[in-house]
């Protein structure tokens, strides 16, 4: 008996050096193979550069202070995009749909100091809408692949796909998605909710979120987003428009000159959009 | 076997009915509806794709199209088979140029053939032609 347990024990105590050892050393030889383990934190973003960017990152500045000498001009924009792509005005504050809106400094830029902020800047109306973000939550949240992030770094809606969960924008940080709690094709009290349709773009129907798509259908033919080319009609320089990834574009040459901003930076969300303040 | 003469009424009964309708069918001739003409459209000698390929699969063309527009971003106009004008890859700013009715167009054979596809619940139909000229 003893003689068994002796070698039962011996053989117990070998497994164990066996089971601790071996794998080290076969990790040490994976390590060697793929030329040292020092390659692995920096694609893992350990430091805090950013990578050099691919392919095309279409963005825009947006310059507050033109907006601000020209009342007037950023409704302009809202009225043109809104109108080109049928979006519907509903009565209710709660069911509004939005793909660009204008709203006041704290509320654009709420993680900023707006403490003794000069007057100017509080009574600043601000374009807002959709971020186009490098790095979109939206698209990680949507369960169908409505919404995706195209080959021009536009965030992008298949409205045939959306099956309206909303869980685009709960994701959203920027309020930049809309949901159509009513069909936009309907009326109340004899007022339709689109006064005059646009033949040449579809409406969207209940249960559908709805943004900004950055006139990707434009864009392709080689034209600014609408609100782009009616901002920059009268004031220009108000809005550019261009591919940020492109060290020669003029938007490039802007950011490159001016002090800007993005919404809420710190949530990893790469925003395109870039404010002149 | 009880209440056998009833049962064999019964099921002879049933058997009539059921049958009568295919009897009917089969006696009283040619009565199917009529399949809706083709609507030729004047002034155009050709569409994207042939004629029957459009017929059996105009749906199956317009879901590549909203793929290749959408997600790949490929918005580039198509030739019509002939080679004779270029069309938007687009059902309103495409197909819709040509084919001006959509109750003529569309609508005739997806009733004949009971479908209902949900195109024109966000998709914008062209306005009517009223002028009693027909379009077609």
């Amino acid at each position: 008996m003893d003689n068994t347990r002796r070698k039962f024990l011996k053989l117990a105590g070998l497994t164990a050096v066996a089971g601790v050892t071996v794998p080290m050393l076969g990790s040490k030889a994976l390590a060697a193979d793929h030329g040292g383990g020092h390659a692995a934190p920096a694609e893992h973003g350990g430091g805090h550069q950013e990578e050099a960017p691919t392919g095309v990152r279409q963005g825009l500045v947006i310059d507050t202070g033109k907006f601000h000498d020209n009342p007037g001009l950023a409704e302009k924009c809202q009225k043109v995009c809104h109108d080109y792509h049928n979006v519907p005005k509903f009565p209710t504050s709660k069911d509004e749909i939005k793909w660009i809106w204008t709203d006041k400094f704290p509320n654009v830029f709420p993680d900023h100091s707006h403490y003794k902020k000069d007057d100017r800047m509080s009574s600043m109306n601000i374009l807002a809408l959709c971020n186009h973000c490098d790095n979109p939550p939206c698209v990680r949240a949507c369960p169908t692949k409505a919404t995706f992030k195209n080959k021009d770094g536009v965030v992008m809606m298949d409205f045939h796909r959306c099956i309206g969960c909303r869980f685009c924008m709960a994701a959203c940080p920027y309020g930049a998605r809309s949901f159509n709690w009513r069909s936009p094709r309907g009326s109340e009290d004899g007022h339709p909710f689109i006064e005059n349709y646009n033949p040449k773009f579809p409406t969207r129907m209940r249960g559908v979120v709805e943004k900004c798509s950055l006139c990707s259908w434009r864009t392709k033919q080689g034209k600014d987003p609408l609100c782009v080319e009616e901002a920059n009609k009268e004031v220009e320089g108000a809005m550019v428009f261009g591919d940020l990834n492109d060290p020669n574009s003029e938007i490039s040459k802007v950011l490159r000159n001016r002090f800007t901003i993005q919404r809420k930076p710190s949530l990893g969300t790469k925003p395109s959009i870039f404010y002149i303040i | 076997m009880y209440d056998k003469g009833k049962v064999l009424l019964g099921l002879a009964i049933f058997l009539v009915l059921a049958l009568s309708v295919v009897g009917y069918n089969m006696t009283a001739g040619d009565n199917k509806k009529p399949e809706p003409e083709d609507a030729k459209l004047k002034g155009y000698t050709a569409c994207v794709k042939k004629t029957d390929y459009m017929k059996s699969s105009h749906m199956v063309l317009l879901n590549q199209w909203r793929d290749e527009v959408i997600r790949e971003g490929k918005r580039e106009m198509v030739e019509t088979a002939d080679g004779s004008l270029m069309v938007e890859k687009s059902l309103q700013n495409g197909c819709m140029k040509c084919h001006t009715s959509k109750v003529k167009f569309c609508d005739t054979c997806h009733q004949y053939a009971s479908v209902k596809p949900y195109c024109w619940d966000c998709h914008l139909a062209p306005v009517e032609p009223t002028d009693g000229k027909e379009a077609h």
